[in-house]
């Protein structure tokens, strides 16, 4: 048992430190991959991924080949990818359309969209034997449970636990927050995602989304950088295009920084607040208030345009940017290999102003080609490269330690750069690695 | 208001020049066969070869300004994420810049703060397959060519290659790119680490 060769886990995790291994030590990433990756809800992707009969999606849920399809009955579906005769992978493409039934290419047993057997050549041979088309051991597997928020699909390869509106409980708010942004309140997903690896334990990437500490560091040449050209812009047409903005608020200095706030919640989900200044109240800004007045009355609209949500984190492996409609989803693949997809939606019914506004951050920051995210990745390999090292044991997460409003469930700081939502995240971390062992 | 165009407004004058840059008719203008017939204007082909032979000797040198200084005023870079795309405008893309972008880009690579620029690194381009497409009656040129690019980055090597489409505007003695489409052949595969300058 995996947990036998990992006896000391606890030991790993102190309120104010944790130790290196639970970065670098492969019997912990496999840990990670039965204890959280495959007993917790994972995000699949939208519902607009897959809008007709037959269409399907592949991914990874922790070790597990899946593929989410729409069914006939315009249900979807979460499916191991694999046929139940011979274990070969069925989807073979990222995506695309099935047709009637899913075919497996090897021998052409076919399936219903939901999984459940079709048709198998020349079924006389097994007259007599222990195949039996009602078995499910005969279907290709369904994940134990499939559950959407507002078009956003999870599955939970484990059939116990918290169902998915438990476990999102006040974090969901981030869903919340990019849809109600539409006067519909949908969003739908703009082809096709970007897909980068980061060759760093995907820690990393939850503890940077909220690390307001690290973008005045890690992003100091961006910011200047689009800063100068953002002035001479200024200078020549007398107006700054807000795309500039999103890059040079790298400049913001740390004690800026600090005045946001972090809430850490018990399933490991963690929010940075703020939203980098990108608050306009030009021309594009104001005719889509206006709708989202006309859609919801005034009192919902400023509910929901008060919001303050910088990163909104669904652990272990969702980021979203909620008023840039963008959300990252990480698919680990080793301790020191992580692979993420990058999504940006469209708000139904918006003004396309404000999708292409969104879709400049998308292309700035979170394309191939990012002005920003090449620096995270840098340092987040060489992150990994001195955890694996023995030049020290611990991870410090000292900062403002001693000063969290901390409920027992709920972790709370007003400074925006202390280390309180890693804190949290470990403090789950821990809790769903240990379960089952007491 | 200065006369120089950013992108987002330089649409409509893209789309003066996009309908005759791609075949808009045929829907993976990324995979199609060049349209060209063998080149009858040899001073013409040659002159355009040096000129994109010089381009890509600039990326491998880290000649950013000469670079970009290849670029019109209202010139763009472009990589789209799909070969249907036929036009930047509300697409999402692996680049998008004109030269304010990319002068942002270049200014990123140079600050001492710019920790990835720390590793390493260097490129090799290869062009080959030029094939004039088209020139228009007001002097703009349609070329059409491949390219591979290996890029080493501490001891890792990658590879990319695909298809650049400049339109080129005559100069007195050279040209300048109005719009260089670059079109990966492995855009859609993960990327291992990121792109950090142009392709």
């Amino acid at each position: 048992m995996l947990q036998e060769r990992v006896p000391n886990i606890a030991k790993l995790v102190e309120p104010d430190r944790v130790h290196r291994l639970c970065y670098a030590d492969p019997d912990i990433f496999e840990l990670e991959i039965r204890q959280i990756f495959e007993k917790t809800w994972q995000y699949c992707g939208h519902e607009s991924q897959i809008p007709k009969t037959g269409d399907f999606w592949t991914f990874q849920i922790g070790r597990q080949p899946t593929v989410m399809v729409r069914g006939h009955d315009g249900n979807i579906s979460v499916l191991y990818n694999r046929c139940p005769h011979r274990g070969v992978q069925v989807c073979g493409s990222r995506n695309g359309n099935a047709g009637a039934a899913l075919t497996c290419p090897y021998h052409s047993w076919r399936f219903h969209l939901d999984g459940s057997i079709e048709s198998v050549p020349l079924e006389k041979g097994y007259l007599g034997t222990r195949f039996d088309r009602e078995n499910p051991a005969f279907h290709m597997k369904k994940a134990a449970r499939v559950d959407s928020y507002r078009g956003f699909i999870f599955a939970n390869l484990a059939a116990d636990g918290p169902t998915l509106t438990e476990f999102l409980g006040e974090a969901r708010i981030a869903i919340d927050d990019m849809c109600d942004r539409s006067p519909v309140g949908k969003v739908k997903v703009v082809f096709p995602c970007n897909r980068v690896v980061q060759r760093s334990n995907w820690k990393f990437f939850m503890e940077n989304q909220i690390d307001a500490m690290h973008p005045s560091s890690t992003h100091m040449s961006t910011g200047q950088a689009a800063a100068e050209v953002e002035r001479k812009i200024g200078r020549e047409t007398g107006e700054k295009p807000l795309h500039y903005h999103m890059l040079s608020a790298f400049t913001t200095p740390f004690d800026k920084w600090d005045l946001l706030e972090t809430v850490g919640y018990p399933y490991g989900h963690t929010i940075l607040t703020g939203y980098m200044g990108l608050r306009p109240t030009d021309r594009d800004t104001l005719e889509h208030e206006a709708i989202l007045e006309k859609a919801y009355g005034k009192a919902k609209k400023d509910e929901f345009l008060s919001r303050n949500i910088h990163h909104c984190l669904l652990y272990p492996a969702v980021s979203i940017q909620s008023p840039l409609q963008q959300l990252r989803v990480l698919r680990p693949q080793a301790a020191n290999r992580t692979l993420s997809e990058i999504w940006h939606f469209r708000l139904v019914g918006a003004p396309e102003a404000i999708y292409r506004r969104s879709l400049w951050y998308f292309n700035l920051v979170n394309s191939p080609s990012t002005l920003v995210n090449a620096d995270d990745l840098e340092n987040w390999q060489r992150g990994q490269w001195g955890l694996t090292s023995d030049g020290g044991d611990w991870v410090s997460f000292h900062r403002d330690f001693g000063r969290d409003q901390d409920d027992g469930q709920v972790i709370r700081s007003t400074n925006g750069c202390s280390e309180a939502p890693m804190r949290s995240q470990f403090r789950a971390w821990l809790k769903y690695m240990t379960a089952g062992t007491a | 208001m200065a006369t120089k165009k950013k992108i987002g407004k330089v649409a409509e004058s893209a789309k003066k020049v996009a309908p005759s840059t791609f075949e808009r008719a045929m829907k993976k203008v990324g995979v199609t066969a060049p349209k060209a017939k063998p080149a009858t204007n040899w001073d013409l082909h040659q002159e355009i070869e040096a000129f994109l032979f010089r381009q890509s000797e600039m990326l491998d040198a880290k000649q950013w300004a000469a670079y970009i200084d290849l670029f019109a005023n209202d010139g763009v870079y472009w990589a789209p994420s799909l070969p249907e795309h036929e036009h930047w405008d509300g697409k999402p893309a692996i680049f998008i810049e004109d030269r304010d972008l990319m002068s942002v880009r270049m200014k990123r690579v140079l600050h001492p703060n710019a920790w990835s620029q720390q590793a390493e690194w260097a490129t090799n381009h290869i062009v080959s397959n030029i094939a004039i497409e088209h020139v228009g009656k007001d002097g703009t040129i349609q070329v059409r060519s491949r390219f591979h690019m290996m890029e080493m980055r501490r001891d890792d090597l990658r590879h990319f290659g695909g298809i650049y489409r400049h339109t080129l505007k005559r100069t007195k003695d050279s040209f300048l790119i109005q719009l260089q489409r670059v079109d990966l052949f492995n855009a859609q595969a993960a990327y291992e680490y990121v792109l950090q300058v142009w392709v």
